[in-house]
């Protein structure tokens, strides 16, 4: 069995968040990190590797620096690296992304691809399932635990009030969440391998059926308008009221105020 | 000469050092206190290959070199003494000789064992008479057909009651060098749970609580003829050659407790109020931490260079790494001892809290100038090769 699994390179939260003037990330200037829904998707894969046997290749597109995370994830178990790279497709927004992946995916041969439910610098979650759409394949998101039943998976996947159990022939396209496993640490004897491990790089040219409009900065029909860094919420408002009765009115005022009640 | 790590030395520490966040700080005051040895810890170390970093891969183990599992043993301890010398006991005293001095027999029967970790090594050279005069051993093994038979007892013997594997030093007879008689001195390979082989008082001791430091006895223990590690009357140099490599571990276990301290106290002094402002914004503050991580910086080199020396021995089995283990042990220890007795100072009344880290560190560090040569024999190891 082959798996494919989509990983992304995004901005480590504990250090700062820079942008360009055309308000895309910086993504050069920042520490970074794997991302952690994709980490859990990867742990999915290897996990199934572990328990049926899959080659397990990672895919992640980005600068030259992404490779990092396919690095990673080769110190972690898997067994493939692939980089899809080039100048033409930077500052790629949801739609851009998925077609340049799905175009990439072609080129591959997988029986089964997950994605992270969504990445924790864009927070969209449409990545994987727009994957699926333009490769044809059903799709199920916000995987919490998925099992193999021959030629299909078997998924719970999670919702607001309970779960969902879903079975979906293969080749299909799974979405994971960080909570759907603990994902191991690399090994040292992993991280020796992964650096002389060979990572294939794929360009614009190694793109099946990917048109020029659909690329790139030009290609993304999103605008950015406006970026701006977490700003910090200021202290709030101290009160100290002089008896309980006070207080219950005060805090109803305010409710009434802001048309809460 | 580059002083940039390679890629695969950067991954490794951020491994080493999620891990030991992870995993390891959350027990390491519980261990101390409790003076509870942390198998969970340690099945999950081998889970990762922590506990055979420097092994080939077809002997079960990383395929590593000595500096990764320095740095392992670096990161562990800046968190937890107690973790840092259980990798190192069982990896530079126990795997190593076994390694180095092992027949294929022997190494195909132990290292896929101990390098994966389902087994943990232990060695016992120490004698209640026999400390820094490692001459001085009473453990006598006596050849009766196909087997050894061991008697005496062997003490202060860390991943003592938990190893399953010891390399064991004794006597196997007299021989003159020089118009001398002198005590003929072997290595053994000894399994727990061969009759004849008990465990004595459990050492309550001052730092490393959570490490398991036993006495080892043999009563009349039948071992295997073939369980002699190396030469028959070469164990004194197989003692000694292990203690070089075992010193760069401990190196990297005072380099990591002295770190530990130093990054524990920055956090600290930014934290802390006198006067109306942070206890960071005083000159002595500065000076201290000024002096504490250059000397910091110092040991590190030294640790590092001394690794790197073992890795070229490997590659040609001819250079000597004895010197550079010597100063690097030496000059580590003593900068643990100084930089955790500095972090306390610069706690004030809370790093004499058992509630703070530095605490813990400072009682750690000082074992670290004592086993495995004190410091005193690492200064008689340097000048004896500067006036050979």
């Amino acid at each position: 069995m082959k798996v494919i699994v989509c990983i992304k390179q995004v901005p480590d939260t504990k250090g700062g968040v820079q942008f360009n003037p055309d308000g895309t990330l910086n993504r050069a200037a920042m520490l970074t990190i794997m991302n952690p829904d994709d980490k859990a998707g990867l742990e999915a894969a290897l996990r199934l590797k572990d328990q049926y046997g899959a080659e397990v290749t990672v895919l992640t597109m980005g600068l030259p620096k992404a490779a990092d995370v396919l690095q990673e994830a080769i110190a972690m178990g898997a067994d493939k690296g692939v980089l899809v790279t080039d100048r033409v497709l930077g500052g790629a927004d949801t739609w851009a992304t998925s077609t340049t992946i799905a175009g990439a995916l072609r080129k591959l041969e997988y029986d089964l691809v997950i994605t992270g439910r969504q990445a924790i610098d864009g927070d969209t979650a449409q990545v994987g399932p727009q994957i699926a759409e333009h490769l044809g394949l059903p799709v199920i998101s916000y995987a919490q635990e998925i099992k193999l039943d021959g030629d299909s998976v078997i998924v719970k996947r999670q919702y607001d009030d309970g779960y969902h159990m879903l079975k979906a022939k293969m080749p299909c396209l799974i979405t994971a969440l960080s909570e759907l496993n603990e994902p191991r640490y690399m090994t040292p004897g992993g991280i020796f391998d992964a650096v002389n491990a060979e990572i294939t790089t794929l360009g614009r040219a190694d793109l099946v059926d990917v048109d020029d409009s659909n690329i790139g900065l030009k290609g993304s029909p999103t605008k950015i308008a406006r970026a701006s860094d977490k700003v910090r919420k200021g202290a709030g408002e101290k009160i100290v009221p002089d008896s309980p009765e006070d207080a219950v009115s005060y805090i109803v005022g305010k409710l009434n105020e802001k048309h809460a009640i | 000469m580059d002083f940039t790590l390679d890629k695969k030395y950067e991954m490794a520490q951020t491994l080493f050092r999620e891990f030991a966040q992870n995993e390891v700080k959350p027990l390491a005051q519980e261990i101390d206190e409790n003076h509870r040895f942390p198998r969970e810890t340690v099945e999950k170390m081998a889970k990762y290959g922590f506990l055979g970093i420097p092994v080939a891969k077809e002997d079960g183990g990383q395929g590593c070199d000595p500096l990764t599992y320095v740095m392992c043993v670096e990161e562990l301890s800046k968190v937890c003494g107690t973790t840092g010398v259980i990798v190192s006991a069982h990896t530079s005293l126990c795997v190593d000789p076994i390694q180095t001095y092992g027949t294929p027999e022997q190494k195909a029967k132990y290292l896929p064992d101990l390098a994966s970790g389902r087994k943990l090594g232990a060695f016992g050279l120490t004698e209640p008479g026999a400390g820094t005069d490692a001459q001085g051993q009473q453990t006598k093994a006596v050849l009766d057909g196909d087997e050894w038979v061991l008697n005496g007892s062997k003490c202060f013997i860390t991943n003592g009651k938990e190893a399953d594997v010891y390399i064991i030093i004794a006597v196997t007879g007299v021989v003159e060098k020089r118009g001398r008689k002198q005590k003929e001195i072997s290595a053994f390979i000894v399994e727990k749970g061969t009759p004849g082989f008990t465990f004595g008082t459990k050492e309550n001791k001052m730092g490393i609580c959570g490490s398991s430091t036993y006495e080892l006895i043999f009563t009349d223990c039948r071992i295997p003829k073939d369980a002699l590690l190396g030469q028959k009357g070469k164990g004194f140099g197989i003692a000694m050659h292990t203690l070089d490599g075992g010193r760069i571990g401990i190196a990297a276990q005072a380099l990591g407790i002295a770190e530990g301290a130093l990054e524990t106290t920055i956090n600290y002094v930014k934290e802390r109020k006198q006067f109306g402002r942070s206890i960071a914004q005083f000159q002595n503050t500065q000076f201290q931490l000024a002096d504490m991580a250059t000397k910091v910086e110092a040991a590190k080199m030294l640790v590092y260079k001394a690794a790197m020396k073992k890795a070229q021995y490997q590659q040609d089995h001819k250079t000597s790494y004895s010197v550079e283990a010597a100063q690097a042990k030496l000059y580590a220890a003593e900068v643990a001892m100084e930089v955790t007795t500095k972090a306390v100072q610069l706690h004030g009344g809370y790093g004499y809290i058992k509630e703070y880290d530095v605490e813990r560190m400072m009682r750690d560090a000082k074992i670290t100038e004592i086993y495995e040569g004190t410091s005193e024999v690492q200064r008689m190891v340097i000048s004896a090769n500067l006036l050979k």
